[in-house]
């Protein structure tokens, strides 16, 4: 087969950061090829470059034998690339199909768009009511508008970006075959991802790419998960601390949380229940947007309920209560954004560590911030967590997200809390920070602490966990046994 | 067309540069103004930005009208700083004047040192009761907090000329709208004898030490800042929105309606209508020249302040019109904003399409 995109020694910085330096990748016809690496490793701005985002400082890119420099999306596009995002760019209040024209170029008539579409439908599987309002489409279902959209402007290359972060085993199963499918037409795929599996079980090539440069570029039957975890991460991954087990004496009992989400297109929670023991690791799955979000404000008490609700913590009920208040009580929470929300990304790290400390009057001196306290106790976390940065004066936005996550973590575990509520502890983190959070979290739960995680990424719940349960539409599962959950189970529990 | 782009890093030099430049920048526009109007334009800026530095009647009227200016922008940069833009300080100024003023002369005419404490009080809590309006509505039904207080400074304007027309006018005052004199219990002490600086202006001073202590090293400034990057962030800290809305209103206020009632009871001497001559507006500019920042405020009102007594020598020298000071004020507040959108993003270039 012959090369369709070839890329010759791309390079580009950004002020100091060098995010590719001398990057060559050929993307042959029918290949279904992996882009891996850590985050920071420069695939995105790869991905840029090919898109037309960003422009290179060195090197060329050829496609179909010739020269190739897009200076915006839309060349590219109209030279047949199509790049479906891991953020969506949806109008949530349109429906399915006036966000499928609004995407086509304008001289395309809505009966051609129509008569395309319901080839496409046909042809790949690609079902969907388009009628529908967006906003009432599952992340899978989105994904599938976003790739109507690609797929109808007869792209020759497709670019998908960690496309299964936000789909169901079922769905992912759907995803991969039709790629295959495309790959079988002749079609090139690059598929960016971390989940390394999902690569093996995909990818006929992969391309890893390590602080902007290529490590490797091999063929992935010839290699196995571990070396290319390995090669991703450039060290050998620490094994996992051993899981204990719990006691059976409940730190958190939810007897009901009901909310009535004021947002319309927002999820309400009905009902939820679930205890989680000393020395216990619970987890709870979903796909995003099945009510996480407000299940993890409420827990930590920044959004008020309704009467009803009774989270019964060492037999308080502290639904009542605000966040401070459930801190003092040696809770410690971990919400999901790092950037301005458990961090704010123009203060320093220091000043970060304050954030979740306003209540504990070590910190201060009739109002007055005692920064030599904080700066000692920023550099214990700094230290104890292997977080990579100047000094403790360091902005919060100049870490990677890897590192600023190991900070958040850090800040709240260095408590030796009592219950530590986390909310996609991982998300976005390099596998080998990943690992080490996961060990934070497994070493304290040995030592009694009780943790809740909710998570998107299932490998991660099933590995740390003891027990899971899923959450959908607002209602939470029972919960399985995490040696003992399937995959089928957890689709069975999503679809509900 | 044109497109804007944040820049990732922002250089932390302009924090000087950008008041610098936009001074600069509003310089050259007058200078261009002058010449077009025929005036020369050298002897201009020079008897508007020079001469007022030059005598000391200049420099103490420098420090009277630069008071209010000062109080008024450190108490609204906590407010812009947090995200709570209170427009109406021209509002809590009146009040302040009005509440102050009037327990001056209610307790005309007795002498005692404690009237001046006591009316400074009273119109510190009129200036916060204002401030609270606008900032029950924001946080109790989500209003524009912008709309409601800039709607309250015309309330407030007519409030005091209602009361100085009819309760507060002075007995013995031949009918005209304006109350009595204040007697010298209800007056400042002046600081340099001859010249009408009051010790207002100490109390500014003390006011810039104060915040910009409270900024850098108390958790109530922490809560601030916080608040300012990320609302997100302060609820997580423990701190609700609403807080900060409250916070901020009763602050500004306060600070306004402490510049209100050190005007009327120093170089005013007396309720008059036309008590609000925009100070309150003017304070905006001052704040963002100054950066939001208490030293940055203090630099900054002189820099305003000029600009009010370099406009009037220049109307009675020149025979400019007086807008000049508010043509300045205005150039001075664009060229600002420019030089921030300049600094905090880079233009780029792009080829018109077909399509969009």
């Amino acid at each position: 087969m012959q090369n369709i995109l070839e890329i010759d020694g791309i390079s580009k910085s950004f002020s100091d950061i060098q995010a590719n330096n001398d990057i060559s990748l050929y993307l042959r016809q029918g290949q279904i090829h992996a882009l891996l690496g850590e985050n920071g490793a420069g695939k995105s701005t790869l991905v840029k470059i090919i898109y037309g985002i960003v422009k290179p400082d060195h090197g060329t890119m050829t496609l179909n034998g010739k020269p190739y420099d897009p200076d915006t999306p839309e060349v590219a596009r109209n030279e047949g690339i199509g790049m479906v995002f891991q953020h969506f760019s949806l109008f949530e209040s349109l429906s399915v199909l006036d966000n499928i024209i609004l995407g086509q170029k304008e001289n395309l008539k809505k009966d051609k768009i129509l008569e395309r579409l319901d080839y496409l439908q046909n042809e790949y599987d690609l079902f969907i009511d388009i009628n529908k309002i967006v906003a009432t489409l599952s992340a899978g279902e989105k994904q599938k508008v976003e790739i109507i959209r690609c797929m109808l402007q007869d792209p020759k290359i497709m670019i998908l970006d960690e496309p299964t972060s936000v789909l169901n085993p079922s769905e992912v199963e759907k995803l991969f075959s039709f790629l295959r499918k495309l790959s079988d037409q002749g079609m090139a795929v690059l598929y960016i991802s971390h989940k390394l599996h999902e690569i093996k079980e995909l990818c006929d090539t992969s391309t890893i790419l390590r602080g902007g440069k290529v490590v490797k570029s091999c063929d992935t039957a010839s290699i196995t998960i571990e070396d290319l975890a390995q090669l991703m991460v450039g060290k050998a991954i620490d094994n996992k601390v051993k899981l204990s087990e719990p006691k059976q004496a409940r730190v958190l009992d939810i007897k009901n949380i009901s909310y009535t989400n004021p947002d319309i297109y927002g999820v309400s929670l009905k009902g939820i229940k679930f205890s989680v023991n000393f020395g216990e690791i619970f987890g709870i799955a979903g796909i995003s947007g099945n009510g996480q979000t407000e299940l993890m404000k409420i827990l930590s008490g920044e959004v008020g309920t309704s009467d009803g609700n009774q989270i019964l913590y060492h037999d308080e009920d502290i639904s009542n209560l605000g966040i401070n208040e459930r801190r003092k009580r040696e809770i410690v929470f971990v919400p999901e954004d790092r950037l301005g929300h458990s961090a704010v990304g123009g203060l320093s790290l220091s000043e970060n560590l304050l954030l979740t400390n306003l209540w504990d009057l070590k910190f201060f001196s009739k109002g007055v911030i005692d920064s030599n306290y904080v700066n000692e106790k920023t550099v214990e976390v700094i230290k104890k967590f292997n977080v990579q940065c100047n000094d403790a004066a360091s902005l919060a936005s100049s870490l990677s997200g890897g590192n600023l996550q190991k900070f958040v973590v850090g800040r709240e575990i260095i408590k030796m809390p009592k219950l530590v509520v986390c909310e996609q502890p991982t998300w976005g983190v390099d596998v080998g920070s990943a690992s080490l959070i996961h060990n934070f979290l497994i070493e304290i739960s040995n030592t009694g602490s009780a943790i809740l995680i909710i998570s998107q990424d299932l490998d991660e719940l099933r590995s740390i966990c003891h027990r899971i349960a899923i959450i959908s539409n607002g209602v939470l599962s029972k919960p399985y046994d995490a040696n003992r959950i399937t995959p089928q189970d957890i689709a069975l529990e999503m679809a509900k | 067309m044109f497109k804007l782009q944040k820049k990732e890093i922002i250089d932390q030099s302009s924090l000087y540069t950008v008041p610098l430049i936009a001074i600069g920048c509003s310089l050259i526009f007058v200078f261009i103004l002058f010449l077009l109007i025929g005036k020369n334009p050298i002897l201009a800026i020079f008897i508007i930005f020079i001469e007022p530095l030059l005598s000391i009647f200049g420099l103490s009227e420098l420090i009277v009208k630069s008071t209010p200016l000062i109080i008024i922008a450190l108490g609204l940069s906590i407010g812009f700083r947090a995200g709570v833009w209170n427009i109406g300080a021209e509002g809590q100024y009146t009040i302040g004047a009005l509440f102050g003023g009037a327990a001056i002369l209610a307790f005309y005419p007795n002498n005692g040192i404690w009237i001046l404490p006591l009316s400074f009080f009273i119109a510190i809590v009129g200036g916060i009761l204002w401030g609270m309006i606008p900032a029950f509505f924001k946080a109790r039904f989500n209003t524009n907090e912008i709309l409601v207080s800039l709607m309250l400074t015309y309330v407030a304007t007519l409030l005091l000329s209602g009361m100085v027309y009819g309760p507060l006018k002075n007995p013995d005052g031949f009918n005209f709208p304006e109350s009595r004199l204040f007697h010298d219990s209800g007056t400042l002490p002046i600081i340099f004898p001859g010249t009408r600086a009051h010790i207002g202006f100490l109390i500014a001073i003390i006011l810039v030490g104060l915040m910009y202590y409270l900024l850098k090293k108390h958790k109530f400034g922490y809560h601030v800042r916080v608040s300012g990057e990320s609302p997100r962030a302060l609820v997580f800290s423990g701190r609700s929105t609403n807080y900060m809305v409250y916070l901020s209103f009763i602050i500004s206020g306060a600070f306004a309606g402490l510049a209100g009632v050190i005007e009327v009871s120093g170089p005013v001497g007396q309720l008059v209508p036309a008590i609000p001559v925009g100070y309150g507006f003017t304070a905006i500019i001052v704040a963002f020249l100054g950066r939001l920042n208490p030293l940055g405020i203090f630099f900054a009102g002189f820099l305003l302040a000029l600009t009010y007594i370099g406009g009037e020598a220049a109307q009675i020298r020149l025979g400019l019109p007086n807008a000049i000071t508010g043509v300045f004020q205005g150039v001075l507040l664009f060229s600002l904003l420019a030089a921030e959108a300049f600094t905090n993003y880079t233009i780029s270039l792009k080829k018109i399409r077909g399509n969009i």
